[in-house]
């Protein structure tokens, strides 16, 4: 049972039950909406770049504790990178999440925050459900007008 | 296992005798002895697909280790003895429904397929451009969408009769939806998500007096009780083969003689003509007629041992203890702080359809797993339904007839350890 609480960290819960930065934002110039179809799980992530930098970050949505814990850390370590910063997380934490690789990389700060996720690798069927808001986050930066699927094959 | 858990599995309450000898039925599904993460499996997702016994397994052994050939079309002994075999499992299935004969079963790849079949076919056959169809609130996404498919391709009318708040069907409300121009009502027996039974003998009764056919979906209903398509008088009722403790790959299309060989076919090819020229095809009469290319030999005799097997046991024996399994589960679940039955239908399948505060379907999902208890979360393939319930998704346990008192109190504890996570 006690790897249960390595998926279900406390760290976890506090931003599932009270998710940071959980709002729509007016001002953002980027946004995109995902959803899982499998489980019905739907998140919108709303950005606001200027000249190259993410000023602000939030996201509305429905979903699991993992689902709505990984948009909420991702939001609070997002805030004043660049976006090559931004990509390079993105990379660096779907690696780590589909087992490719450690949570590790350049910017130490912002995947040590993340790695309180690290648990889900051991559940595959629930790896969706921690990249889910990250995806929507590249078609926001991408400027992608279609909502992004988990069940999309190139994901 | 607790004292009370091992009386209960011994005797249902209210009884002296045991309803179904579950130590003896757990041993004829393989399966049920592996352990899950080091716990002795609870298998409470039969909704979605029911375990396999033996009989079955050996079944589609025997098949393709001793008497497989293609059917219908050997002169040799082998296509002989697969020939009979394949159709004796269409005459066992057309018994096990209590069909007049084994014509008026159609062997498909699924449920759904048999319905696409359906709405393809009869919709040709019958339906013009106006012609109301109506299903209910209570569908699975595979009768709803073929029939949007048919709206859209022909210009049918698709109307949905509601549901009250407990996710009881409202016959009432049902009955105004007709109009001259209703021509077919396709209905659950059993809802899949909550478990409701439909009032199947008036559905069908007052779709008769507005002169209308009735297609049945009855996947939820043929692992629970008896089907009689007779009694019933429905035009149509289909189910899968692997929610009847049976093969997946294989479903069945019952329909009446008149009303199939009315019906254009639904795809071409291979077994299903009489004679082919490239200017003309006569087709062949049901069912081959509806059985184009090869078909799942082993699967619909992997689903005749199913019915046999069920049968063996009794449905009255089966449905008696899955009925005190759900009285005993919706009581244990009721007791769980924060937890919320969806779906509190007076007639229902031994289906518990719930959500939890403060917890996710998956993630009630997720660590139940772990204890070894299987259960299905999330929509349940029914959307428009969980809209209309006002919820997302559930976490939906539903009992077979292996299951036992310990599997529920298994999963009740099981949910508190749910609770303690995330409250």
């Amino acid at each position: 049972m006690s790897e249960l609480r390595e998926l279900y960290q406390e760290v976890i819960l506090d931003h599932s039950r009270q998710p940071r930065n959980f709002r729509k934002l007016p001002a953002a110039n980027c946004e995109a909406k995902g959803d899982n179809p499998l489980c019905g799980d739907r998140v919108t992530v709303y950005l606001k770049v200027k000249d190259g930098i993410v000023e602000d970050v939030t996201f509305e949505g429905r979903g699991c504790a993992i689902s709505m814990a990984s948009a909420s850390l991702m939001t609070e370590v997002l805030k004043g990178k660049t976006e090559v910063e931004v990509r390079e997380l993105f990379d660096r934490f779907h690696d780590s999440m589909t087992g490719k690789s450690a949570c590790q990389g350049a910017d130490a700060g912002a995947l040590d925050k993340l790695t309180v996720l690290s648990g889900v690798r051991e559940y595959p069927m629930r790896v969706k459900c921690a990249t889910l808001s990250w995806h929507t986050l590249m078609a926001a930066l991408n400027h992608k007008q279609v909502p992004v699927s988990t069940e999309d094959p190139r994901l | 296992m607790s004292g009370a858990a091992t009386a209960a599995l011994a005797t249902a309450p209210g009884r002296n005798a045991p309803i179904l000898d579950l130590e003896r039925i757990r041993r004829d599904f393989p399966i049920l002895g592996k352990p899950v993460h080091g716990h002795r499996l609870v298998f409470l997702d039969s909704a979605a697909s029911a375990q396999k016994p033996r009989a079955v397994i050996d079944a589609i052994k025997n098949c393709y280790e001793t008497e497989y050939a293609n059917v219908h079309r050997g002169v040799y002994w082998l296509s002989e003895r697969a020939t009979l075999n394949f159709e004796g499992a269409r005459e066992r299935i057309a018994k096990f429904l209590n069909a007049r004969e084994g014509r008026e079963i159609i062997f498909t790849r699924s449920a759904t397929e048999a319905i696409n079949l359906v709405a393809y076919s009869y919709g040709e056959g019958f339906l013009k451009a106006g012609d109301e169809v109506i299903i209910s609130a209570l569908e699975h996404h595979s009768n709803i969408v073929p029939w949007q498919l048919l709206r859209d391709r022909k210009g049918i009318v698709l109307k949905v009769a509601p549901i009250n708040d407990a996710g009881e069907f409202l016959l009432d409300e049902y009955a105004k939806l007709f109009t001259p121009r209703t021509r077919l009502v396709a209905v659950t027996h059993t809802s899949n998500a909550l478990g409701t039974v439909t009032p199947l003998t008036d559905i069908i009764r007052i779709a008769r007096e507005h002169g209308a056919h009735v297609m049945v979906d009855g996947s939820q209903a043929a692992p629970h009780r008896a089907v009689d398509v007779r009694a019933l008088d429905c035009d149509f009722f289909v189910f899968t083969g692997h929610k009847v403790y049976g093969p997946s790959g294989i479903g069945v299309l019952y329909g009446k003689a008149d009303l199939l060989n009315a019906m254009p076919p639904y795809q071409g090819g291979g077994d299903m003509i009489r004679s082919v020229t490239f200017e003309k095809t006569e087709f062949a009469d049901i069912p081959n007629r509806f059985e184009a290319g090869t078909p799942h030999i082993s699967g619909a005799i992997g689903l005749a041992a199913a019915a046999d097997y069920v049968t063996a046991l009794g449905f009255d024996r089966i449905a008696a203890h899955e009925q005190a399994l759900l009285a005993y589960a919706t009581e244990r679940l009721t007791a769980v702080p924060g937890l919320t039955i969806v779906g509190r239908a007076r007639q229902k399948a031994s289906i518990v359809s719930f959500v939890m505060e403060g917890a996710h379907p998956h993630d009630i999902g997720t660590v139940l797993d772990r204890q070894g208890i299987a259960v299905r979360a999330g929509h349940h393939c029914a959307q428009p339904l969980m809209d209309r319930m006002n919820v997302v998704g559930t976490a939906r346990a539903s009992f077979g007839l292996y299951n036992g008192f310990d599997d529920v109190d298994a999963l009740a504890d099981g949910l508190l350890r749910v609770r303690e996570i995330f409250n």
